[in-house]
């Protein structure tokens, strides 16, 4: 009975103030509203609530209504710690909107001491069901933890590009948008980007960086990691273990020698230099995939091939290229996305704006003439496609990313 | 082990003779363009650092000095016998370097004769030779030559004199590939006060970024152990932080983090954390572990991936057994879990430990190296190109890369071999 009524107050303290703390700053950021944080109070409030609901099972009340009992009770003590106007909404002034805000908060918070709980009963609680508890409500936290953390930067990034310098000064919580502005005023930035910074070229020129070094990638490591993976020469397992050296190779270290002799033939300030760079990055991780692929198909096939008179290179092409179409797909997508990402490197070769890749056409928006809104529009710019391709391919990919062909 | 196996292909090879070698010749070819790209975009760049940290090269080096010459006719030919004057102005490109070997050579227009030739020119057949030598920097060197016009320009009304440009040679030596040598650049950047530092925050913000990015992604790998409505949604979305391009992430996190008009801030001020703005990226101290969050929160996505994974393939026996003895959910984890992982866990820390240890856009986007969070990688473009001092970045690069090297021993020593990475 004590242990149990220590851990409802924990867990009422704890959860009361979290919900109250995301509820408020979630108001703010989407809508503007800019509440009064009533955490405190709230963390007060989730301690009886807490108790209260495992009292009222206790007494044999019903699941629903001890729920709707609890409410209660953090309702009411929310309202008499803030004077009748939790959250900054007034009971007094606008009875409808305050009353339906604190009771979804209290419903909320309940819910969430409930799943912790579990309906474990509290009086005979042991070290199992204890753990098992604090464990539901770590869970709890980490996925309020990750959720914010991820969610945040991505939504603030999206809703800067939308406002206006002076709005994102006066109140940098404020991230709501005026949507009756009209289509031209909401995408100003946008607009502005594609008309006076011509990041349709941009666009244009990444496109054709990144599609160009999948094509060369492609066109070098396919029948690299065959060799390595079917054919028997000299050096093939040292040549195999070395490949995963190369992902170690920091790109800093070769900016220097690159720079020197790149400016030196006239590769420096231009796309052939980046497409010579960046196929050699990308290789030795597309070889290192492709090969743990076709080391799974089945060599029968190809003996089959060989034996009805196919040479090695229609072998590939008739039997190993076709069965490992989901390989090369994910593979070209993974190097897409390297190459569409890469910044060291066009931001050091890369100078006249008639070349610029996105990337390094953001870098140049990042000066003090040019307005927030117009940065955040371009990164939302270089980051959509790169969303859309891995949310689209989500499953393709995470398994490329787990065959160990990662570098980051 | 590697080198006898190899010898017992070659034998083989032998052995077999003729299919076999055909199938050698075969993987060779088909592994040339690999072989190729990673030779002279990898490798033989990494030696390159070796040269060039060697040498006292800096940034404004990259161009060689070259003669120019500008060329200035005057005098107006209307009748024969009429002089008309050509002014060779020749210097060198380059303010510090001298030009050697400068030969300049000029067509003389049909129909136009020598009268008077710079002491340094002669004549050949129809064009100006002119033989300068040295040119030595900042100076200035001016060639005079006077034709004079005969019938014959007339009749065959010629081209203006001027029409023909003049060809210059010289070469001067190449900072590049001189013989030159100091240890300038490493007496240089070892002695610097803040090497030692820099050494300190390269290796904090390893250790930190790495271990912080694990417990996250380990953390949130147990959050989606267990099957739930929108769980792939959720892994989709924690992903996010590690698929997104770097300049975007890196630019948001900035402005959240500003210390006047950032959201950061103002959520904790707000909730009553912090009293005053706190200056994430500009402060001493702070920066560091501000870029070692911001690591941490761009690099868990993997780390959790592959936990995930591994996580998924253990079999549940052991983790019943355990239950069925009474461990409690927190022994479980650690006494049967984590043991599990430890293997993935140990790579995955050694694999990110030496690229963090490399990385470089993120610091430098978020903080450009100041405030105390000046890592080697940044310091290499700190002296190449912030400095320009071409050599002292390759010095800081060829360190680097022996600390890399290291870390690479180390990895494939330590590694457990069954994690296949």
């Amino acid at each position: 009975m004590a242990r149990g009524l220590a851990l409802a107050t924990v867990l009422g303290a704890i959860w009361g103030f979290v919900t109250a703390t995301v509820a408020g700053i979630s108001a703010t950021l989407v809508f503007g509203v800019n509440t009064d944080m009533t955490s405190s109070a709230a963390m007060i409030a989730g301690i009886p609530a807490a108790v209260g609901h495992q009292l009222a099972r206790d007494f044999g009340f019903g699941g629903r209504s001890s729920f709707i009992a609890a409410m209660v009770i953090f309702t009411a003590v929310l309202f008499a710690l803030t004077g009748f106007a939790p959250l900054g909404l007034s009971l007094i002034d606008a009875p409808i909107t305050s009353g339906a805000t604190v009771s979804t908060l209290a419903a909320l918070t309940i819910g969430v001491i409930a799943i912790s709980f579990h309906g474990k009963d509290w009086r005979s609680l042991n070290r199992y069901r204890i753990e098992e508890v604090v464990g539901r409500t770590l869970k709890g936290l980490g996925f309020v933890f990750f959720g914010s953390i991820v969610l945040l930067p991505f939504y603030a990034m999206l809703m800067t590009s939308f406002k206006k310098q002076a709005e994102l000064l006066t109140d940098p919580l404020d991230y709501s948008i005026n949507l009756t502005q009209g289509f031209a005023a909401l995408f100003s930035s946008y607009i502005e980007l594609f008309t006076t910074f011509d990041f349709g070229r941009f666009i244009l020129v990444s496109t054709l960086v990144s599609v160009s070094t999948v094509f060369i990638t492609l066109a070098a490591s396919i029948p690299g990691a065959y060799a390595i993976s079917r054919l028997r020469f000299p050096g093939r397992v040292t040549f195999s273990r070395s490949i995963l050296l190369i992902y170690m190779v920091p790109a800093i270290v070769l900016v220097i020698p690159l720079y020197a002799v790149f400016s030196q033939l006239g590769l420096r300030d231009s796309l052939l230099g980046l497409l010579i760079v960046y196929p050699a990055t990308t290789i030795p991780v597309s070889l290192y995939m492709l090969q743990g692929y076709f080391r799974g198909l089945p060599s029968e096939l190809e003996e089959a091939g060989l034996v009805d008179g196919c040479s090695r290179l229609m072998v590939i092409w008739r039997i190993t290229l076709p069965l490992s179409l989901p390989a090369i797909a994910s593979v070209a997508l993974y190097v897409f996305m390297i190459a569409w990402n890469e910044f060291l490197f066009a931001f050091m070769f890369i100078d006249s704006p008639e070349i610029f890749t996105l990337s390094r056409a953001v870098v140049s928006l990042n000066s003090s003439e040019v307005p927030r809104q117009h940065l955040m529009a371009g990164a939302v710019i270089v980051t959509i496609p790169v969303l859309v391709i891995f949310l689209w391919f989500e499953r393709f990919l995470v398994q490329g990313l787990a065959a160990g062909g990662v570098k980051g | 082990m590697t080198g006898e196996r190899d010898a017992e292909l070659i034998d083989a090879s032998k052995r077999i003779g003729p299919i076999a070698r055909r199938e050698m010749r075969l993987a060779y070819s088909m592994l040339f363009p690999t072989v190729a790209a990673v030779l002279f975009v990898v490798l033989i760049p990494v030696l390159a650092n070796f040269w060039i940290s060697v040498k006292p090269v800096e940034l404004a080096d990259l161009r060689a000095a070259k003669p120019l010459v500008r060329e200035r006719a005057s005098g107006d030919v209307a009748k024969a016998g009429d002089a008309y004057q050509i002014e060779y102005r020749v210097r060198s490109s380059s303010p510090k370097d001298p030009v050697f070997d400068v030969a300049l050579t000029d067509k003389i227009p049909k129909g136009l004769n020598v009268v008077k030739i710079d002491p340094l020119c002669m004549t050949e057949a129809e064009t100006i030779k002119c033989y300068l030598g040295t040119l030595e920097p900042k100076k200035r060197q001016s060639i005079k030559v006077t034709l004079s016009a005969t019938p014959s320009y007339f009749e065959s009304g010629a081209d203006p004199p001027k029409d023909t440009k003049p060809l210059i040679t010289g070469h001067a030596p190449n900072a590049l590939t001189s013989l030159e040598f100091t240890f300038e650049n490493f007496r240089k950047i070892f002695d610097a006060s803040e090497f030692w530092e820099v050494l300190w925050v390269s290796m904090v913000y390893t250790v930190f970024g790495t271990g912080g990015a694990l417990l996250l992604g380990l953390f949130a790998a147990q959050l989606l152990m267990t099957a739930f409505p929108g769980r792939a949604f959720l892994r989709g979305l924690f992903l996010f932080p590690y698929v997104s391009p770097v300049i975007a992430v890196a630019f948001t996190w900035i402005f959240l983090l500003d210390p006047f008009s950032g959201t950061m801030n103002a959520i904790l001020q707000q909730t009553g954390v912090t009293s005053g703005p706190i200056n994430f990226l500009g402060k001493r101290g702070v920066a560091l572990w501000t870029v070692i969050a911001f690591e941490a929160w761009r690099y868990f996505p993997l780390a959790f991936l592959f936990i995930l994974a591994r996580m998924q393939s253990l079999s549940a026996d052991l983790d019943e057994a355990a239950e069925m003895d009474g461990a409690t959910p927190f022994q479980r984890f650690w006494y049967i879990s984590l043991p599990q992982l430890v293997g993935i866990l140990s790579t995955l820390f050694l694999l990110r430990f030496i690229w963090t240890f490399n990385k470089f856009d993120d610091i430098f986007l978020l903080t450009g190296g100041a405030s105390g969070t000046r890592t080697l990688t940044v310091n290499v473009y700190e002296q190449a190109f912030a400095l320009s001092n071409l050599g002292a970045g390759a010095a800081v690069a060829v360190l680097i890369f022996f600390m890399l090297s290291i870390f690479v021993f180390c990895y494939f020593w330590l590694a457990p071999k069954e994690e296949g990475m």
